[in-house]
């Protein structure tokens, strides 16, 4: 088993949830997204999930799309996230799993990605507006390097897509709460959470919840049904509002402990 | 009367066949969606079902003879077609050859984006959903939608980029008359690019309810087929026309390329015969060397972006580069993904004008014939010069004259006062 799966099994075997926070690299340095991801692991972060940001991020709200810009502004570039990748692993052993968009993956080379990513120990790809039936190019060298491919489900999945991210996964499956972006406010996750919970128990393949997840009460919510629960926005934002790199630090550790407080289930 | 049976005749009468299938071997049908190694769909998981519904229910409709009657009866009372094509004989003589224009801009609306929206929103209805949103560079895709949703009775969004909204200021005024809302687009560069990518965001969170319906042949698949055959009435139309006017088929057909689709649309009437030559013809901004253009097939490289697998302008690392040109139309930095495979396969072949150089063929076009074209379609016209150059003076060229060009007379005057 890789680091992402290492990691769900630990926490379900703790009675809780796993907790994947995600962070946008480069926002506002790598340095500053090297210090937090460390922050967050120590935290109670069980996986990092690290943005690589994209000019046109069409998934993401407006909390995320920010992160993106001010991080590309910063001159941040995939080159430069591997990087940090090497220097986040040599301070912590948190699985981190590259999500971002398609083009600079293939602009990048995607059979080089998979190399440069696992040389760097990084654990492995979500990617956003790659679905499983465009995913060859990238899942197949991904799994050769024993590096993990996570794909989606959304609400609007039906039986057949469903099948089909099941077979594609290689670790956990990503459930997209609600229909819309990042960020947005989650409607009903309750029962997202059942459905969520469900599809977990017959594909006997771990699924994390995210989008509109954002306190400690949402993953109370959620963590009784599945086996991992996803929180971006509301780390991205509370990154954005610091008014230092130091200030940013102690906001994201207040926050992740207190969301993984909410992990265990009672 | 039999031919005797000889290792010959075997040969002959067997030939045709062995061409066949050989041909089969060396292009194995596409997979659907997918122009070579382009197209495709790189889209959110939640849209996927929705790609699936549409183009089952296109396919539907394409067999549907109810609809395409529906489709026709409004193309014709409503829309006015078929569009005349006319025999430009003064610019013929500035320019050289013989010059035809396949007059899109006497479409209602102005523009040949009516011919697909129609489509679209009838589409639409026949999935039972109940708004449309829309992203809009000019304008005139916007205008076109908000038309064809107050004609069939469904709310309307537009999403427009801000500094377009600047730009195609009339336009705006015409959707909102028409009923539609128009969102002006803040983010990124203000311009269609971004237009798009909110159109994205908001169909991923209403997608139960709402079709997007899209102005080019770019996008996840079906949307580059579904735009493409809409359009094909221009090239169908065309290639008769030029039959009985001209008593043959023109040398080469002539059309502007931002996303693509008046220049898909004509071109799909010619695409089979081979002694016609199909040409594109992008926004060079500035120029194609100062960064500063709009010509992903001359000067950009394959990436994907709103869905697609295409020519995109990005950086080496990936990043898509905002565009440029005067034509808020054009100003996109991919564009179709069937026109990148027409370019790769030689079937197509695609050029670049700049802003100056579009300006100038706009009010060449304004004075020879009395007619006021769309910045966007100036491109096309001002790439006349190089095709007659090529094809000599004994030459039938036409044009797609996709629009008109009252929408952007601000933005004409503003520039010619800053030239003098």
């Amino acid at each position: 088993m890789g680091r992402i799966a290492d990691a769900f099994a630990k926490a379900k075997k703790e009675n809780r949830a796993a907790l994947v926070i995600y962070l946008c690299a480069g926002d506002p340095d790598l340095r500053t997204t090297e210090d937090l991801v460390v922050a967050a692991a120590e935290s109670g972060a069980d996986v990092i999930e690290l943005g690589i940001p994209f000019s046109d991020p069409t998934a993401d709200g407006p909390a995320i799309q920010r992160a993106s810009e001010r991080s590309l502004a910063a001159g941040t570039t995939l080159a430069k996230v591997l990087d940090t990748v090497s220097a986040i692993r040599r301070r912590t052993d948190v699985p981190i799993l590259l999500f971002g968009y398609y083009n600079p993956i293939l602009s990048y080379g995607e059979q080089k990605v998979v190399e440069d990513a696992a040389a760097r120990g990084a654990d492995g790809f979500l990617v956003v507006d790659l679905p499983p039936e465009e995913s060859d190019g990238l899942r197949r060298p991904a799994i050769a390097k024993g590096l993990d491919f996570v794909p989606l489900i959304a609400p609007t999945s039906d039986r057949e897509r469903v099948a089909k991210a099941a077979a594609a996964a290689t670790s956990f499956i990503y459930y997209v709460s609600m229909t819309g972006v990042t960020g947005s406010k989650a409607t009903d996750l309750a029962s997202a959470s059942e459905r969520a919970g469900a599809l977990q128990r017959e594909l006997g393949r771990p699924i994390a919840i995210g989008f509109g997840v954002k306190t400690k009460e949402d993953i109370a919510t959620v963590a009784p049904h599945v086996d991992g629960v996803v929180v971006g926005s509301a780390v991205v934002r509370l990154v954005e509002e610091a008014e230092s790199a130091t200030a940013a630090l102690s906001t994201v550790r207040t926050l992740v402990a207190e969301l993984a407080s909410g992990t265990v289930r009672q | 009367m039999a031919k005797t049976l000889s290792a010959d005749t075997v040969q002959d009468a067997l030939a045709p066949l062995l061409r066949y299938v050989l041909r089969l071997m060396q292009t194995p049908e596409p997979a659907p969606g997918r122009y070579g190694p382009y197209g495709g769909r790189y889209v959110a998981e939640t849209l996927m079902p929705a790609l699936d519904e549409l183009t089952h229910a296109y396919e539907e409709s394409q067999r549907d003879p109810e609809f395409q009657a529906e489709l026709d009866s409004l193309l014709h009372h409503y829309a006015g077609r078929p569009t005349p094509t006319y025999f430009a004989s003064r610019l013929s003589e500035e320019v050289g050859s013989r010059i035809w224009l396949k007059r899109e801009d006497l479409c209602h609306t102005g523009a040949h984006k009516v011919n697909n929206t129609i489509g679209q929103i009838l589409l639409a209805k026949r999935m039972g959903k109940t708004r449309i949103i829309a992203e809009t560079g000019a304008g005139q895709h916007g205008v076109a939608t908000a038309t064809s949703c107050a004609l069939m009775g469904l709310p309307c969004e537009v999403y427009m980029g801000a500094e377009d909204v600047r730009r195609q200021a009339p336009n705006v005024r015409r959707m909102e008359l028409l009923g539609a809302k128009v969102h002006s687009v803040k983010s990124g560069s203000a311009t269609l690019k971004d237009a798009m990518n909110e159109a994205l965001r908001d169909w991923v969170t209403n997608v139960r309810t709402t079709h997007y319906c899209v102005g080019s042949v770019a996008g996840p698949h079906p949307y580059p087929l579904i735009v493409r055959d809409f359009q094909a009435v221009i090239g169908k139309e065309a290639r008769a026309q030029m039959i009985e006017q001209a008593g043959k088929l023109p040398d080469a057909v002539v059309a502007c390329v931002g996303g693509g689709s008046n220049a898909m649309g004509i071109f799909a009437g010619f695409v089979d015969d081979e002694s016609v030559r199909l040409i594109g013809v992008e926004a060079a901004g500035e120029g194609v060397t100062t960064g500063r253009h709009a010509a992903p097939l001359c000067a950009g490289g394959v990436g994907v972006l709103h869905g697609s697998k295409s020519y995109v302008l990005q950086t080496a690392d990936g990043q898509i580069q905002e565009a440029h040109s005067i034509s808020a139309g054009l100003d996109y930095p991919g564009v179709g993904p069937e026109h990148a495979w027409l370019k790769d396969t030689g079937r197509a072949t695609y050029g670049a004008v700049t802003d100056a150089q579009a300006l100038d063929a706009f009010q060449q076009l304004c004075r020879t014939e009395g007619i006021i074209p769309a910045l966007e379609t100036s491109h096309a016209f001002a790439y006349l010069p190089v095709v007659v150059e090529e094809l000599g003076d004994d030459a039938d060229i036409l044009v797609c004259l996709s629009g008109r060009g009252d929408k952007d007379l601000d933005t004409v005057l503003a520039q010619l006062k800053s030239r003098s």
